[in-house]
């Protein structure tokens, strides 16, 4: 057991009893989310007794935990109130999960990014699960006239043992409302635990498998209108004049208008390269959208258009360029290469990506002389209230925001440029709207993941030790190179060097920002040097890491190397690694970020001539595992994006436009070309969770191409690989 | 505009639209049904996958002037409870991440095993191909597809 101090929440909990009654969650009724985690229908209750901002018990002991982060399909909406659950200590089977709406005042960091929700949320969720179960013991000891020491709990019922009297959390509940939050609770031990650690299902579940309007572009409300844009063409233009006149007199059309769209008070989330846009409203999406292909708009250009080629090029020039300071630098690299017996170099490259949530961007929002009222699938809920605010000139209490579930996230909806959008039309049309973006819309938008270009140089001595490591990273935008990370640690001579060319392409976060790319290309080059050393490449890994366990260079390493080393070991093992099978073809890769371990045996086989990816085998570290079946539901998700990914997608521009504008042009991974099988193996050692919704991607790149290069001969630098004629499936 | 009369998940319904709306907005604005999605607009991500007729189709793609009298079924109307076997497949894999394609998924594994009571793995990926997963739920799809047509069978 934990003793843990509650200060550190303590005001945002006695806020919450000032505000309970229903109160703080009224206003975000919609979409509230009364799926039953069991299978049986719960007997909803007649009152609720808020206990804190998470925790609603009613009086027959139905519980309700408020689901606090938004849900992009990383599973979080069962996965947080399973925390609280379990130090609640309720039986998983009367709780209700509801959806709560971006509440500063009682919730932290809002947010899905990082792979951080569970992470970061993983003391306060416990908190305020073990603080409520304290409190409804308190509660029950004042009933009876007993210590609070005398009494334990069990699947919501309360328990005096020496008196044989037990009472129903339901019954306490009213009582427990009022009383003070107390100054410390008890945690459970790791190995007490019920609900975490084991499988539960999806709680949207079974709204998802019978259509319920659970998304943004499901949310209608009376009045409201549809909103489209038409943004320019090509990244470098502006709008110079439009005739609307056509569009203006077809059916349910209801007004064309034009709209700027960057807020003054500019927050990071803020990243849009199209800030004036022409907007047409209407009754319906179909109107709206045939009166859309008759704008006659004329673009004008603002700045020079950017073409692939000159990307590619401006990438490969920098490459060659020294910066003027390294990222990190150990001993004498140059030095190392000039007496190597042996010296690797190699150059990886990966084209822009769009996000391509299977939801394009949407967004509700009815604004109104004094408040702003909006919904719809954001991942910074918080940062956009800060953008409208700005833009709206009004104060951010005034502005609600409600999260919807999201179609897809993988970074896109971290930035809430549509949100900020619909705001701006609705205070203009003086109506409720709903924008919504089409596909082509959509993909050429912007905010894609920067195109890359690192080169690698290893040096080996004559005994094929590693004694000097250099990459040098660009990238539009942002370097990619993460200087602390491994090799970082396990090379005497170490240099990390990165630098950024400038695009009027507007770039954010994707899925694993820069490890998403740095994975591929290292565990591809590391697969290349043990090969020229003649060593295993999983027995040259572990070399690396046992130097980094004894031995290591430098302080600043940003990894555990015998956690690393670990699950290596691990997938080592489970793959049957170094048994080869006739037809079968390995390729090994791991990689660390989010704060989690990952390593991968990915095997192909030839299948009429094509490859084919048979099974991959992974082995994850992630401290401890919440939610087992939906770990590994991520585990696998992101394995097949990687895959696709790497194998088969690009974005990419001619004269400032984007060549791809639709999934016939803008190839994603579909069913024949995924893995046959995935295998996953979680490392159990009650470490506090770490990432999960990332990690798997990242290194699968590496193992693919390094079971590629078994299955054709071809070694694969430059993404998507589809263009050098390997086929998948 | 034009009145149409559709049967939707066994109901008459009359609407007021122009004759090339596809029968995506047709559900989703007109008759409220939500469950059907829209990823693509050009029949290239599955999305928005309704039975006609009994036959998978993309409903972004077919203008409610073809359906004359033919029958619609949407995800709503796949069953009463959400007991087809598909459906209860889904839940027992725990398949959808961010769910938003599910509901096409569902109405194609449907059509085809309603053609094919006991696909083979290559069947499967052939039949589904057309369906996008941005989440990449592939194989569990595909392993609640054979859930499905053991309970069926």
């Amino acid at each position: 057991m934990t003793l843990i101090k509650t200060n550190y929440n303590r005001r945002s909990f006695l806020k919450v009893s000032a505000a309970t009654g229903g109160g703080m969650v009224l206003g975000f009724n919609w979409l509230t989310s009364c799926t039953p985690s069991g299978q049986e229908m719960l007997s909803i209750p007649d009152s609720w007794f808020d206990i804190n901002a998470f925790i609603k018990i009613g009086e027959n002991g139905v519980v309700t935990i408020m689901s606090p982060n938004p849900e992009i399909g990383q599973n979080v909406k069962t996965s947080m109130p399973m925390i609280v659950a379990e130090e609640l200590d309720v039986d998983w089977k009367n709780v209700i999960v509801e959806q709560a709406g971006l509440d500063t005042d009682n919730f932290r960091r809002q947010l899905a990014g990082g792979s951080q929700s569970i992470r970061q949320g993983w003391q306060s969720l416990r908190m305020a699960g073990a603080t409520a179960r304290r409190m409804l013991m308190e509660a029950a000891a004042k009933e009876w006239n007993v210590s609070t020491s005398e009494l334990t709990t069990e699947n919501g019922t309360i328990y005096h043992k020496s008196s044989n009297k037990s009472i129903g959390y339901g019954e306490v509940s009213t009582i427990a409302a009022g009383l003070d939050v107390p100054e410390e609770v008890e945690l459970k031990d790791v190995k007490d635990f019920k609900i975490i650690g084991k499988s539960k299902k999806n709680v949207d579940g079974s709204g998802i498998v019978k259509g319920e309007p659970l998304f943004g572009l499901d949310y209608k409300r009376d009045g409201m209108l549809i909103a489209m844009i038409e943004h320019p063409p090509a990244f470098g233009m502006k709008l110079k004049s439009m005739d609307a006149r056509v569009a203006k007199s077809m059916p349910g059309i209801v007004d064309v208008i034009t709209v700027q769209t960057e807020p003054e008070d500019k927050q990071w989330s803020d990243t849009n390269a199209f800030t004036t846009l022409v907007v047409v409203l209407g009754n319906s999406t179909w109107e709206v959208m045939k009166a859309k292909k008759t704008l006659k708009i004329e673009w004008e250009w603002d700045t020079r258009p950017e073409s692939s080629d000159d990307h590619e090029q401006a990438l490969a020039k920098l490459l060659e360029k020294k910066p003027d300071e390294p990222g990190r630098k150990d001993g004498d690299p140059e030095g190392a290469f000039r007496k190597a017996a042996k010296v690797i170099e190699k150059t990886y490259s990966a084209p822009f990506l769009a996000h391509n949530t299977m939801e394009p961007m949407n967004f509700f929002a009815h604004v109104t002389a004094e408040k702003a009222d909006l919904v719809g699938p954001i991942q910074t809920p918080q940062y956009l209230r800060k953008s409208v605010s700005s833009i709206l000139g009004l104060p951010e209490e005034n502005i609600s925001i409600m999260m919807t579930r999201m179609g897809g996230g993988f970074g896109r909806r971290l930035y809430g440029n549509f949100g900020v959008e619909a705001a701006v039309i609705s205070q203009k049309i003086k109506a409720p709207v709903q924008l919504v973006y089409t596909r082509e819309d959509d993909m050429t938008q912007g905010t894609y993941r920067p195109a890359y270009k690192v080169k690698y140089r290893a040096a080996l001595d004559d005994e094929n030790n590693l004694i000097g490591f250099h990459v040098r990273g660009t990238g539009i935008h942002g370097g990619p190179v993460f200087a602390n990370r491994y090799p970082a640690g396990t090379v005497d001579n170490y240099l990390a060097e990165n630098q950024t060319v400038e695009s009027n392409i507007s770039t954010g976060a994707w899925r694993a920002p820069r490890s998403n790319f740095m994975a591929g290309a290292e565990q591809s080059f590391l697969d290349e040097v043990a090969e020229v050393a003649g060593k295993d490449p999983i027995d040259f890994r572990l070399e690396l890491f046992d130097r980094a366990i004894n031995d290591p260079v430098g302080e600043k390493n940003d990894y555990d190397p015998k956690r690393y080393a670990g699950v290596l070991k691990l997938v080592k093992e489970k793959s049957g690694w170094g048994e080869e099978t006739q037809g079968v073809y390995r390729g090994v890769s791991a990689y660390y970020c989010h704060n989690s371990y990952v390593a991968q045996v990915l095997d192909v086989i030839m299948d009429k001539g094509k490859p084919r990816v048979k099974k991959v085998w992974c082995a994850v570290d992630c401290g401890i595992v919440v939610n087992p079946e939906a770990a590994r539901n991520q585990i696998e998700g992101g394995i097949v994006d990687g895959i696709g990914h790497a194998m088969f997608s690009s974005l990419t521009f001619k004269d400032g436009a984007p060549e791809q504008n639709n999934f016939d042009s803008y190839k994603l991974i579909r069913h024949p070309e995924a893995p046959m099988e995935i295998e996953t193996f979680f490392v159990e050692n009650g470490i506090d969770p770490t990432g999960l919704g990332e990690p798997s991607l990242p290194p699968i790149m590496g193992a693919l191409a390094n079971a590629l290069y078994k299955a054709t001969g071809e070694r694969l630098y430059k993404q998507p690989f589809a263009q050098q004629d390997i086929v998948l499936g | 505009m034009a009145i149409f009369n559709l049967n939707v998940n066994g109901k008459q319904n009359q609407v007021d639209v122009e004759p090339d709306t596809p029968v995506l907005w047709v559900l989703r604005d007109h008759l409220n049904l939500v469950g059907t999605k829209f990823g693509c607009g050009v029949s290239q991500c599955g999305s928005c996958t309704v039975h006609i007729n009994g036959v998978a189709v993309r409903s972004c793609a077919t203008p409610v002037s073809m359906v004359g009298n033919q029958k619609i079924v949407t995800i709503e109307g796949l069953s009463r409870n959400a007991n087809h076997a598909v459906q209860e497949a889904w839940l027992e894999h725990d398949v959808p991440q961010c769910g938003y394609c599910q509901a096409g998924q569902i109405m194609n594994a449907a059509a085809l095993l309603s053609v094919n009571s006991n696909p083979s793995d290559e069947e499967i990926e052939s039949a589904m191909s057309g369906n996008i997963c941005r989440c990449g739920t592939y194989i569990r799809i595909k392993a609640a597809i054979k859930t499905a047509a053991s309970k069926m069978s």
